[in-house]
């Protein structure tokens, strides 16, 4: 199957969400395609906020494979900034990270709360 | 070109199995079904059928498998009986809900207890909820045909739901009668192709079935599985007007038995229709204005169809041959009273368990149902409806014995 | 119609006898029912079967309590098990027995049936070397029908048990003769045939 047809029957996916109507649900409830919890938002799940500290970070990545939630995105040995629509706010990242770059953050608290290493 | 022959009803199935040739058949035997799979197994040993038979450790896994090989794609098969069908009602729900569109024989058998080996409708009653269409069959006969047209109706895209078809335990399945078989050929090409819109192992379309649904999504796909049902009607008189026109036997919700100006009714479901007819000619030749409907589709409900059809009696017989302990009436006197609460009001109904654990009932015993309705039928039509259990032995019986 | 009651004993054969008759029937063009009353299997516990035989197609369903003819496979079943029961007034019995005629008269008091004794346990160990009077009864049976000619009731009964006996075709050549025997082998015991 090409690669935009796949995305096609995912995307279908995508549009079914709890409030669509029950003709544009699936026959049976099947679930079609692999991979398709990229379009469900678990982000508002979240209590605490990670925030990446760029200036702090040395791209060491021992945050990234710990992330439950593969949350943290990664190319060519280099981190990039969170995918809050997915990060539950767990705060492991902030734990393994040695330099203090990420702080865990409640909402509208940033300051307040500092820095998430300890 | 039909082939005259005489088997019992559970080679009428096995034979409409063969020619059908299902992809996948899980069984477990249990009397007075067990011939089904004996008779798979006996094809498949001798090469008649390409069919995987998985011969399982309960009814409960045969269903699983059935689940499991629809899912994939393919035509899956099972039979079973009492007990048994009630170690699958968890699996029928399933299947029905995951919409999967598997065939099973049944063979009709009372629940256990007391514990009995014959004919009575308490099992596949107890799945009538189950979301699977459910016929019945009168003789072996229709038994067959309603085999053959059995895939058209539950894999058609408007549908896809399971399907059961019945016959009376040992009465139909164990009695050698007269049938026409179709050539392996016409029956095959009749049922045709399955070809599955989705299915689990499709490696360009990886697909999961059966999830776990919250409550947001819940009613929403069974108000698709209430289409499917509603749709099932529709598809079933087609593919009988197809099986007409391929092998000349009529076929729809019910079959109207001397009808046209009848005062007095009796519906009932399969092999028992046969023996009421009898009656019927009967009280017919004395000029009783007697007739009869024998419901073959009870699920999906034709309670339209069904209300026209008694619009013009006087007084209805409901035969309940399983008892839902309702304290107010077998299933199918609950459904049909339903079906006519405003569309024919007014017609005196009784609703009578008979034959339960193969209680034998007579030609004489419908008569006497018959003159029952003859008396009722310019009586009050407020009576209150009521139910009553006939055929047993009773000080005071109204009805027989 | 032609309506049938076989009473015999688990084991010895009746259902079998009514499904072969059923068979034959069917071969000579008619309408046919062959069933057994259904229950647990128990050795020498008494059993029914039934045969309807008709020229139009049967719908009737129910066991047959007014039969035309009734095949007693065991003759100690008199007594403990009404077999006459509901015998049409002219109707048949066919029973096996090596009583006298008088004898056989007074096993059946008062139902003015015509009777036929075989010895059909004499008749099947002779030829089957076994005492198994259901095939010796169906010749019988066969016959009094007038349903089928006598050259094809055999033709197609060994056809049957070749297909029956595929595994043991030793025993057909018994089975045969004891039905060739058994054919005129019932005495009418109360009037002239």
């Amino acid at each position: 199957m090409e690669m935009s047809e796949k995305m096609e029957k995912i995307n279908r996916m995508a549009g079914i969400t709890e409030r669509s109507l029950w003709t544009e649900i699936t026959e049976g409830g099947f679930v079609y395609g692999a991979g398709n919890s990229v379009f469900f938002n678990t982000g508002d799940w979240r209590t605490k906020a990670p925030v990446w500290r760029a200036e702090n970070c040395k791209q060491c990545l021992l945050c990234f494979p710990v992330c439950p939630d593969s949350s943290i995105p990664a190319e060519n040995s280099k981190r990039g900034d969170f995918d809050m629509f997915h990060c539950k706010g767990c705060g492991i990242c902030a734990k393994v990270c040695p330099f203090g770059a990420i702080a865990m953050t409640t909402a509208g608290r940033e300051e307040k709360e500092g820095a998430g290493h300890e | 070109m039909s082939k005259r022959d005489r088997m019992s009803g559970n080679e009428a199935i096995a034979t409409a199995i063969r020619q059908i040739d299902p992809d996948v058949i899980a069984a477990f035997p249990i009397t007075p079904s067990t011939e089904i799979p004996q008779y798979i197994s006996g094809f498949k040993a001798n090469g008649l059928i390409s069919t995987e038979f998985i011969a399982v450790e309960s009814e409960h896994s045969a269903m699983s498998a059935c689940i499991g090989a629809a899912a994939a794609g393919v035509r899956a098969m099972t039979a079973t009986s009492s007990a048994g069908m009630a170690l699958m009602y968890e699996l029928l729900y399933i299947a029905a809900s995951d919409r999967l569109p598997i065939v099973l024989a049944a063979v009709n058998r009372a629940l256990t207890g007391p514990i009995n080996i014959n004919a009575d409708h308490s099992d596949s009653m107890g799945a009538r909820d189950s979301g699977w269409i459910q016929i019945y069959s009168e003789n072996a006969q229709e038994a067959y045909d309603n085999m053959l047209m059995a895939h058209r109706i539950g894999e058609h895209a408007d549908v896809m739901l399971p399907v059961m078809i019945c016959q009376d335990g040992f009465i139909t399945s164990h009695a050698i009668e007269n049938i026409l078989l179709e050539e392996d050929e016409t029956a095959r090409a009749f049922v045709g192709v399955y070809d599955p819109p989705h299915h689990i192992l499709d490696p360009a379309e990886p697909a999961a079935v059966g999830p776990y649904s919250v409550s947001p999504y819940v009613m929403e796909m069974k108000r698709a599985q209430f289409e499917g049902m509603a749709r099932a009607g529709g598809v079933i008189l087609e593919v009988a007007a197809d099986f007409e026109k391929t092998f000349g036997r009529r076929y729809g919700f019910f079959e109207e038995y001397r009808m046209e100006d009848a005062e007095s009714a009796i519906l009932i479901m399969s092999s028992a229709a046969g023996t009421a007819k009898d009656a019927v000619d009967r009280l017919r030749g004395k000029g009783v204005r007697a007739g009869l409907v024998k419901l073959r589709v009870f699920r999906p409900f034709p309670a339209a169809e069904l209300a026209a059809a008694l619009s013009g009696v006087k007084a209805l017989a409901i035969m309940d041959r399983s008892d839902g302990f309702s304290g107010n009436g077998g299933p199918l006197g609950a459904e049909v009273r339903a079906a006519l609460y405003g569309r024919a009001d007014g017609i005196r109904t009784i609703n009578l368990v008979y034959g339960l654990g193969g209680r034998d009932t007579r030609v004489e015993d419908f008569e006497n149902i018959y003159a029952e309705l003859e008396e009722m039928k310019d009586g009050p039509t407020d009576a209150s409806p009521y139910c009553r259990h006939i055929g047993q032995r009773e000080n005071t019986n109204k009805g027989t014995d | 119609m032609i309506e049938i009651r076989w009473h015999g004993r688990g084991g010895q054969g009746a259902k079998t006898a009514a499904l072969l008759l059923a068979d034959a029937a069917f071969e000579a063009g008619l309408y046919v029912q062959g069933f057994p009353e259904y229950g647990p299997e128990r050795m020498g516990a008494p059993i029914t079967a039934y045969n309807r035989l008709d020229g139009a197609p049967i719908r009737v369903h129910s066991n047959i309590y007014e039969p035309d003819m009734v095949v007693v496979v065991d003759e100690t079943l008199i007594g403990p098990v009404d077999v006459t029961a509901g015998l049409k007034p002219g109707g048949r019995i066919a029973v096996n027995t090596n009583r006298p005629p008088e004898a056989v008269r007074d096993l059946f008091p008062g139902t003015g049936a015509e009777i036929y004794a075989v010895d059909a346990a004499d008749i099947s160990t002779r030829n089957l070397g076994r005492n198994l009077p259901n095939t010796p009864l169906l010749s019988v049976v066969a016959r009094l029908t007038g349903i089928v000619e006598e050259k094809v009731f055999f033709a197609q009964m060994e056809a049957a048990f070749r297909h029956k006996f595929a595994s043991k075709p030793e025993v057909i050549a018994g089975n045969m003769s004891a039905l060739r025997e058994a054919w005129f082998g019932a005495v009418l015991v109360n009037g002239d045939e």
